[in-house]
C-alpha cells in the first residue's frame, strides 16, 4: 500500500498515523508537507492526521483545507483515490468540501479525552472490511470540536445511502446521550463520501494498535486498507 | 479602503459558546437578556478605492475562507 500522510503546521498525530500504516502494510508512508503541489505518483491512500493545524484559528481545519496540497487531494479523490481523515483530519476534509457537514464545538463545551466505544455500521467498505458488521470497538477520542452537524436534507441523504461509518455507543452497543461525547447528530463518529472512497472520523484508531497502550481495536481499519491494496498490487 | 465582515451562525445552528455566555451574563445578574449568539468580526484594509471590486473581493474572501456557509452567514460593510 502506497500511503501519503499530510503534514500541516500544528498537526501532531502524523507519527502515530505513520506507525499504524507501517504496522499494517509493512511499508512506511510518505510524509507530505502542506506546501507541496503533488502527491507521490501511485499513491493509493492519502491520510490527513489529527492535531491542531494552524492552532485551530478561524475554524478547525479551515486554513489547512485551503493549502496547496489539498488541490492534489481533491484531484486524487475525484479520480476514485482513497482518503482518510482522522480528528483534525476529518475537520479538514469537511472544510475542504470533500465530506459534507461541519464539526462544531462539543455540546457541553468540554474537550473530551477518553476511551470510547463505537459501532461499525458496515464492513463492506475498503476501510472497514476487517471488522464484523455492527462490531463494537473501543478506541480513544480527544477533541473539543467533534459535534457533527449538517443541514437536514444532507443528514437524511447520509442515512439513506448508508454513509455513516461509525456511531458512538456504550460497550453493549446501546446509544444514548451518555454515550455520545459531543452532541453529534445521530451519534455520528465517522462518515463516508457518496462513493465510499473518503472516510472522515473523529476517534483515533491509530492510537489503538498495540496492547501496550490499551488495545488493538484500531488495527482493523489499517488491516482493511492494507489488505485491499496488497491484493490489488 | 476599510471594510468590516461579520460572520454569524445561521438560525437553528446550535451555539454552545453563545449559550455559555448567556449563562455567564445571567450569573452576573445582568437582567433582560433573552439569548446570546456569538459571531466573528473581521476588519479588513483593502487596496484600491473601487467599491464594486472591493465588494467582489470580500465576497470571494467570505465564500472561500472567512465563513463556512454550511453553518454561517456573512455580512459585508464597506466604510
Amino acid at each position: 500500500m502506497k500511503a501519503a500522510v499530510l503534514h500541516f503546521p500544528g498537526i501532531n498525530r502524523e507519527t502515530d498515523m505513520a506507525r499504524a500504516l507501517h504496522q499494517a502494510s509493512g511499508v512506511k508512508p510518505a510524509m507530505i508537507w502542506h506546501s507541496e503541489h503533488e502527491l507521490p505518483a501511485g499513491t493509493d491512500l492519502v491520510v490527513v492526521p489529527g492535531g491542531f493545524s494552524y492552532g485551530d484559528y478561524l475554524r478547525c481545519g479551515a486554513i489547512a483545507a485551503r493549502a496547496n496540497i489539498m488541490d492534489a487531494v481533491r484531484k486524487h479523490a475525484a479520480s476514485g483515490g482513497y482518503v482518510l481523515g482522522v480528528c483534525n483530519g476529518f475537520q479538514i476534509l469537511c472544510e475542504s468540501g470533500l465530506l459534507p457537514g461541519v464539526l462544531m464545538r462539543n455540546e457541553n463545551l468540554k474537550f473530551v479525552c477518553r476511551m470510547q466505544h463505537l459501532r461499525v455500521e458496515r464492513n463492506d467498505t475498503v476501510f472497514a472490511g476487517a471488522y464484523a458488521k455492527q462490531q463494537i470497538i473501543k478506541v480513544c477520542i480527544a477533541h473539543g470540536e467533534g459535534n457533527y452537524v449538517t443541514d437536514a436534507p444532507t443528514l437524511k441523504a447520509i442515512e439513506a445511502e448508508g454513509r455513516v461509518a461509525f456511531r458512538y455507543c456504550d460497550e453493549s452497543g446501546a446509544m444514548s446521550a451518555a454515550s455520545n461525547p459531543n452532541g453529534s447528530a445521530h451519534d455520528i463518529a465517522g462518515v463516508y463520501s457518496p462513493k465510499f472512497n473518503i472516510l472522515g472520523m473523529m476517534p483515533h484508531p491509530e492510537n489503538l494498535i498495540d496492547p501496550l497502550v490499551g488495545g488493538t481495536d484500531g488495527r482493523g481499519l489499517f488491516d482493511s486498507l492494507a489488505g485491499r491494496f496488497q491484493t490489488a498490487a | 479602503m476599510k471594510a468590516r465582515v461579520t460572520v454569524t451562525l445561521k438560525n437553528g445552528v446550535l451555539d454552545p459558546q453563545g449559550k455559555a455566555i448567556e449563562g455567564a451574563l445571567k450569573s452576573l445578574a445582568i437582567d433582560g437578556v433573552n439569548s446570546v449568539r456569538q459571531g466573528k468580526v473581521f476588519d479588513i484594509d483593502l487596496a484600491g478605492s473601487d467599491r464594486a471590486s472591493a465588494e467582489a473581493v470580500l465576497k470571494q474572501a467570505c465564500e472561500k475562507l472567512l465563513a463556512n456557509t454550511v453553518i454561517e452567514n456573512y455580512r459585508i460593510e464597506i466604510a
